[in-house]
């Protein structure tokens, strides 16, 4: 149940930034090829806010999905899981999404 | 206007819509394990500066990380000094058979928690004061999810999985497997008496990391065990 340990990341540093003003909206984002469960990180959400400034707050979740770009055959294409392998056959691939996990941006007041 | 709450949204019927929120939106943009991360960071460059080496074992229970640690404890006495980080959500056990095996060992317990973070390995490194130059072998809880995603200052990421497991733990876990710098096949010692695929396993492994290194050992009967003190000493 790593989705606790990540939301309790989420809710300090936007507790801290806030600085006693009423949190209402968070806004993460959270890749699909990212181990983390966006509805156990809502869940733990609501937990993990309970009595701070973010009591109530919304959780908004932007899940990017997973795409690869092949060296091989040079182009873009969408990675469903972690194989790394080109329709092409290839298995030379970078992941360019899905990886991210950020906290973009919070509304206050 | 929302005929269940009286708010501006135009949102249909129910009460199940978003209902827009005045205030100031503040962009933070930022990594949320930041915080994990710099002190991971500052684990990894003092470290470094003390030319010590950790590493990081992580695997499900039972795949044999504690049998692991001991015979490397004690093939590697007086080659190199060598201490552990004791991950468990509960008891001392583990320490203990580390103890036994001749080496200073500090033992977290992270209760409800499923792995170490980089705080835990900062207040363990703080407790062990481990020789310049040494090793520091990291036994993470046993879990093959959590422990991948906190960075915890290591050297290396080691996922150590047993013959009596699944072939296809490395598709069915695949973040672990892509998280690491080697795995450790192990308990071979087995393969006469159990369905397991070792060519397949590493197969699939490469499947989600290309990169990775496969070794194959026996803790038990120290089979393979050279290549793996082989793999510790290129880490310096």
């Amino acid at each position: 149940m790593h989705e606790l340990s990540i939301t309790q990341s989420v809710v300090d540093a936007v507790c801290e930034r806030a600085a006693g003003r009423p949190v209402r909206v968070v806004t993460v984002r959270v890749g699909m090829l990212t181990a983390v469960v966006a509805d156990a990180m809502r869940f733990c959400f609501d937990l993990v806010t309970a009595g701070t400034v973010a009591e109530g707050a919304r959780l908004e979740i932007d899940q990017p999905a997973g795409a690869g770009h092949c060296r091989a055959c040079d182009t873009e294409f969408t990675l469903a899981d972690l194989i790394l392998l080109c329709p092409c056959g290839s298995a030379d691939v970078d992941i360019t999404s899905g990886q991210e996990l950020q906290i973009i941006s919070m509304k206050v007041g | 206007m929302c005929g269940t709450c009286g708010c501006h949204a135009d949102g249909g019927t129910g009460g199940g819509h978003s209902h827009p929120v005045n205030g100031e939106t503040i962009t933070l943009e930022q990594r949320v394990l930041a915080k994990n991360e710099d002190v991971a960071s500052r684990n990894r460059d003092w470290l470094a500066g003390q030319g010590i080496v950790a590493v990081n074992l992580m695997s499900s229970p039972g795949a044999g990380k504690t049998t692991l640690l001991e015979r490397t404890i004690g093939d590697l006495a007086g080659r190199r000094a060598v201490s552990v980080i004791e991950g468990d959500q509960e008891t001392t056990l583990d320490a203990d058979r580390i103890k036994r095996a001749g080496c200073a060992v500090v033992q977290v317990n992270t209760g409800a928690g499923c792995h170490l973070d980089a705080e835990m390995m900062h207040t363990a490194l703080g407790s062990l004061s481990p020789a310049p130059g040494s090793l520091i072998l990291v036994e993470n809880v046993g879990n093959l999810v959590c422990p991948a995603m906190f960075d915890l200052g290591e050297r290396s990421k080691v996922v150590i999985i047993s013959v009596t497991e699944g072939t296809d733990k490395p598709l069915k876990y695949p973040y672990m497997f892509a998280a690491a710098d080697l795995v450790i096949i192990n308990k071979i010692d087995l393969l006469p008496y159990v369905d397991f695929d070792v060519d397949r396993c590493a197969e699939y492994a490469r499947s989600v990391n290309p990169k990775v290194r496969v070794l194959t050992v026996s803790a038990t009967t120290g089979e393979g065990m050279d290549d793996w003190y082989d793999w510790v000493a290129e880490q310096y």
